[in-house]
């Protein structure tokens, strides 16, 4: 029930350990906090979803391209499912937008039948193949040459920070633990196992391994060796708002063995997005862009959608995407050491999140671990931070009741002072500015912070929260504690 | 993009939007609006509305500290916030309204639908001049603490000014760590939040701006560890480069890039490539990305105002009229970049035109386009009717891209007709301002095809 960002661990037995709050720790954090049980979420970095899980395509899949049969294909189904029903609920932005495959050579064309067919053994009946004159009424802008296009009316676009925030609020507010800046660095198997982090010892009765990256590394600490993380790193391009009239559907190209290939998508706020390269790498901290991969990226960017290299570029960032040389997710349960690896979970996990979290308290309880009875979790409703929905700087009678919403301070994205102050004051606050703009969007629009960069920063340093260091009280439905940060939420 | 507008085009406020009315509708308060304002209301234009989503108006100068601003149209020397204040001072002294912290956020409508959206595409149809009224009124959308309210305008000024291309979409690549600045963002840091910036910083670009960013860098105590510029020289006057040299022994790498930024959490350090094809890394903790101006065309482009392929402002004509029908655009948001003392020059000149057509209602039609050939980039204003005046000190401002050959001449035809050829004084360079003569301007057929201006 308490965010702590620094000094030493609470000395006690928690019952579950959960080790990484990517999207897939925090959905099991959450779906565990049903139980009357101690968790602790720990993550290396200074924020949930601070890996993969911040950098990515953001797309809701239906998962009509995955491999039939596999755990991958059955969690990402029934994941979509549970997802879209919980943005709904929780306010996560999601815009049904439909992707359209797209055929550009015989090759291509002659494997669309065989992507339906696929389509149709994953459980996904909606798949049909549209002609060119279809392709390019539904999308004018489209480059020459597109011969076909597969039509996948399912996927959507979605916000994947709030998404990964949400769980974790949710499971802080239920009460559990969430420990950042706390790298584990070793751990002693036992009863109870005891962690080593950087911030001194963590025990626990039961672990769940979901360090993403890093998750063959936490398993061979506990004697296991079944898989190795290849990271594949992903490059990708943010392009201006203007472009986004560019494009309709999320512009898939035919699959190859390495990957879905490059996309061109919207995102839920309103740009466009271009990417990802696929690369095979050694280390798995090589986050930064290339020179090749934005090259790259723009010359197929340009085949696809001509228009798109006239606008500006907004970002550009790279993750690495938790690929194994397995081609499944890597979930397993050891019963006998009251361990599950959550591992492989590659760029389908956003969307797979509340399956595999799902899973796994399955797994743990056939292993035998003692959950409790389960309740209702108190619902949770996020700042909405996309432009399907009213935003705060549209809404009257939020400024009437509140003048700091009307207040901008990021003019490019039209964050208001009111935003930036409740994310400060939020369960989970920002410990950084990049943070703030995961939460906010603030500084992430075309200008990069040149006409607001310092006042946000200012904003940020004189916040409610700030960078201060420590343990900070979190709003927990039970109110053990007294709230040092009060939830402000529109 | 839509949200802000009735979707069935009508210009009903929506639910809690105040529907409000003026003369005139001037949008930033940077110099070149302010010096509209001042002027129009001084004239008497009627209610004269000065709107900026900043708490503090002024514009750009308001976070340059360094003097210079002011010299040639006020005789004196001033510093960038001085200078602000005189303008606002001004244009609140003669009557306008000035309100701060409200956003315009979209327009109820498109003002530029008959005009055409596409960029690069001529302003207006072929033919003469016609009256506006049937085009409706000018409205748009603002967000400020007093609530949304819709705006009603009987013309609107366009002067939103222009800022620096960020790393991002300069596409330099690495890692994104913090301790990335344009001179924008250092300006504010330093001079109006008082921030801790670093200890020691590079600064890309040697365009004045970048001596500028130089000057507050040393003045918050930050070492310069070198000023890079892919250029072959600097491109700021003789003085301040060879002072930053000589007084400041500023390494000056010209024919320089940055190649990557490195550093994890913290910038650590630049990698460069030099003309000779080596390759270093310069260890710092900031890097400052100054120049590369590009304007502030959002609302241009929310009404489908047609912009130039140029300068990516909007099109203009010698009186600065866009292509829709009461809509005028001054500043910088026409030329990224020239000094704030063009800015309030335009900004005092497009009274005479906006109170012409606020008396007459005409707005003309089947401008003749002008445009330019590589190497230069590009020309403002581009667009003339025949009838129009003459534009600003009687010449038009360009700009040339990177080029090994130096520029002797500039040649303006239309339709392969010869009509001016003038040898240029200095050597044009490559983020500086480079001016043709208008003398030609009554030489233009209106029914001819568009105006290229080529380097001879």
């Amino acid at each position: 029930m308490a965010v702590t960002t620094s000094g030493r661990l609470p000395d006690e037995v928690y019952d579950i350990v959960v080790i990484g709050a990517g999207v897939v720790g925090s959905a099991i954090a959450r779906e565990l906090g049903r139980h009357p049980l101690r968790i602790a979420l720990v993550e290396a970095s200074d924020d949930v979803g601070d890996g993969t899980s911040k950098a990515n395509t953001a797309i809701l899949h239906t998962g009509f391209d995955a491999v039939p049969g596999s755990l991958e294909s059955r969690l990402v189904r029934e994941g979509q499912r549970r997802l879209a029903a919980y943005a709904a609920e929780a306010g996560i932005p999601v815009e049904p937008v439909g992707a359209l495959l797209v055929a550009w050579d015989e090759e291509q064309l002659a494997a669309l039948p065989r992507l339906v067919e696929k389509a149709e053994r994953n459980g996904y009946h909606e798949a049909r193949i549209i002609g060119a004159d279809e392709l390019y009424a539904r999308e004018p802008f489209l480059g020459p040459g597109a011969l076909a296009g597969l039509d996948v009316p399912g996927e959507s676009i979605i916000c994947p920070w709030t998404t990964t925030l949400a769980y974790a609020t949710q499971a802080v507010r239920a009460g559990a633990d969430l420990h950042l800046n706390c790298p584990v660095s070793g751990i002693v198997a036992g009863s109870p196992h005891e962690l080593r982090t950087g911030r001194g010892p963590l025990r626990t009765h039961t672990l769940i391994n979901a360090a993403g990256l890093r998750a063959d590394e936490i398993d061979r600490m506990l004697g296991h060796a079944d898989f190795t993380v290849r990271p594949r790193r992903g490059q990708l391009m943010v392009f201006d708002k203007f472009a986004r009239d560019l494009v309709r559907h999320i512009l898939l190209p035919v699959p190859t063995a390495l990957g879905k290939g490059v996309l061109v998508a919207p995102t839920v706020y309103g740009n466009v997005l271009l990417g990802p390269t696929a690369e095979e790498l050694d280390d798995r901290t090589a986050t930064g862009s290339t020179a090749e991969g934005l090259a790259f990226l723009r010359e197929r960017g340009g085949r696809v959608l001509p228009a798109l290299l006239d606008e500006e570029v907004t970002a550009v960032y790279a993750g690495l995407r938790a690929a194994t040389e397995e081609d499944d997710y890597q979930i397993r349960c050891h019963p006998e050491q009251r361990y599950v690896t959550v591992g492989g979970i590659r760029s389908t996990g956003l969307t797979a999140s509340m399956a595999i979290a799902a899973h796994v308290v399955e797994l743990l309880a056939d292993a035998g671990q003692r959950l409790g009875t389960p309740r209702e979790l108190e619902p949770v409703r996020m700042p909405n931070i996309g432009e399907a929905f009213a935003r705060p700087y549209e809404r009257a009678e939020l400024i009437a009741a509140d003048p700091e919403y009307g207040r901008l301070v990021c003019h490019c994205e039209r964050v208001s002072r009111g935003e930036i102050r409740d994310a400060l004051a939020s369960t989970i606050a920002p410990s950084t500015p990049e943070g703030l703009r995961r939460r906010t969007r603030a500084r992430g629009g075309r200008c990069q912070g040149f006409y607001c960069g310092a006042a946000v920063r200012a904003l940020f340093t004189s916040g409610p929260a700030g960078p201060v260091p420590g343990t900070t009280g979190a709003a927990g439905a039970e109110g053990g504690e007294p709230s040092l940060r009060p939830e402000v939420g529109p | 993009m839509s949200a802000t507008t009735n979707r069935d085009g009508s210009t009903v406020p929506g639910p809690g939007r105040r529907a409000r009315t003026v003369d005139v509708l001037v949008i930033g308060a940077g110099p070149a609006g302010l010096a509209a304002a001042a002027r129009l209301a001084a004239a008497g234009a009627g209610a004269v509305e000065v709107v900026d989503r900043e708490e503090q108006a002024g514009g750009v100068p308001r976070h340059c500290f360094h003097s210079g601003f002011g010299l040639r149209e006020l005789r004196r020397p001033m510093s960038g916030p001085a200078y602000a204040r005189h303008w606002c001072d001004l244009a609140t002294g003669a009557g306008a309204a000035l309100r701060t912290g409200v956003s315009v956020t979209g327009w109820s409508g498109q003002p530029g639908r008959d005009g055409g959206t596409a960029q690069g595409r001529n302003a207006g149809p072929a033919g003469g001049p016609v009256r506006a009224e049937g085009r409706g009124p000018l409205v748009v959308d603002t967000t400020g603490p007093d609530g949304l309210e819709r705006v009603t305008a009987g013309a609107v000024v366009l002067a939103t000014g222009a800022r620096e291309r960020p790393r991002s979409a300069r596409l330099v690549p690495g890692t994104r760590p913090a301790g990335v600045f344009t001179t924008g963002e250092l300006q504010q840091a330093v001079h109006l939040h008082h921030q801790r910036v670093g200890l020691r910083a590079v600064v890309v670009g040697a365009e004045p701006v970048g001596y500028s960013a130089v000057r507050t860098l040393r003045g918050a105590g930050v070492e310069v560890a070198a000023m890079v510029t892919d250029q072959p020289r600097h491109q700021s006057s003789w003085a301040s480069g060879l002072g930053a040299r000589l007084h400041h022994r500023l390494p000056l790498l010209t024919g320089t890039t940055v190649t990557a930024l490195l550093g994890r959490g913290r910038l650590s350090g630049v990698a460069l490539r030099h003309a000779d094809g080596r390759t270093t890394t310069v260890a710092c903790d900031t890097v400052v990305f100054t120049g590369d101006w590009i304007p502030d065309h959002e609302l241009a482009r929310l009404g489908g105002i047609a912009l130039d392929r140029g300068t990516r402002g909007p099109a203009v004509d010698t009186a600065f009229r866009t292509a829709a029908a009461g809509v005028f655009a001054v500043g910088n948001l026409l030329h990224a970049v020239e000094p704030a003392g063009t800015a309030a020059r335009e900004g005092r000149l497009v009274a005479g035109p906006v109170l012409r057509y606020l008396a007459d209602g005409v707005w003309p039609g089947g401008q003749v386009p002008v445009e330019v050939d590589a190497p230069l980039r590009w020309v403002a204003p581009n667009r003339i009717d025949p009838r129009g005046p003459r534009p600003p000190l009687g010449r038009f401002t360009l700009r040339t891209a990177g080029t090994a050959r130096r520029l002797s001449a500039l040649v303006v035809t239309q339709d392969g007709r010869l009509l001016h050829r003038e040898r240029l004084r200095r050597a044009a360079v490559p983020n500086r301002p480079l001016y043709a003569s208008a003398d030609w301007m009554d030489r233009v057929r209106p029914d001819g095809g568009p105006v290229v201006i080529s380097a001879g």
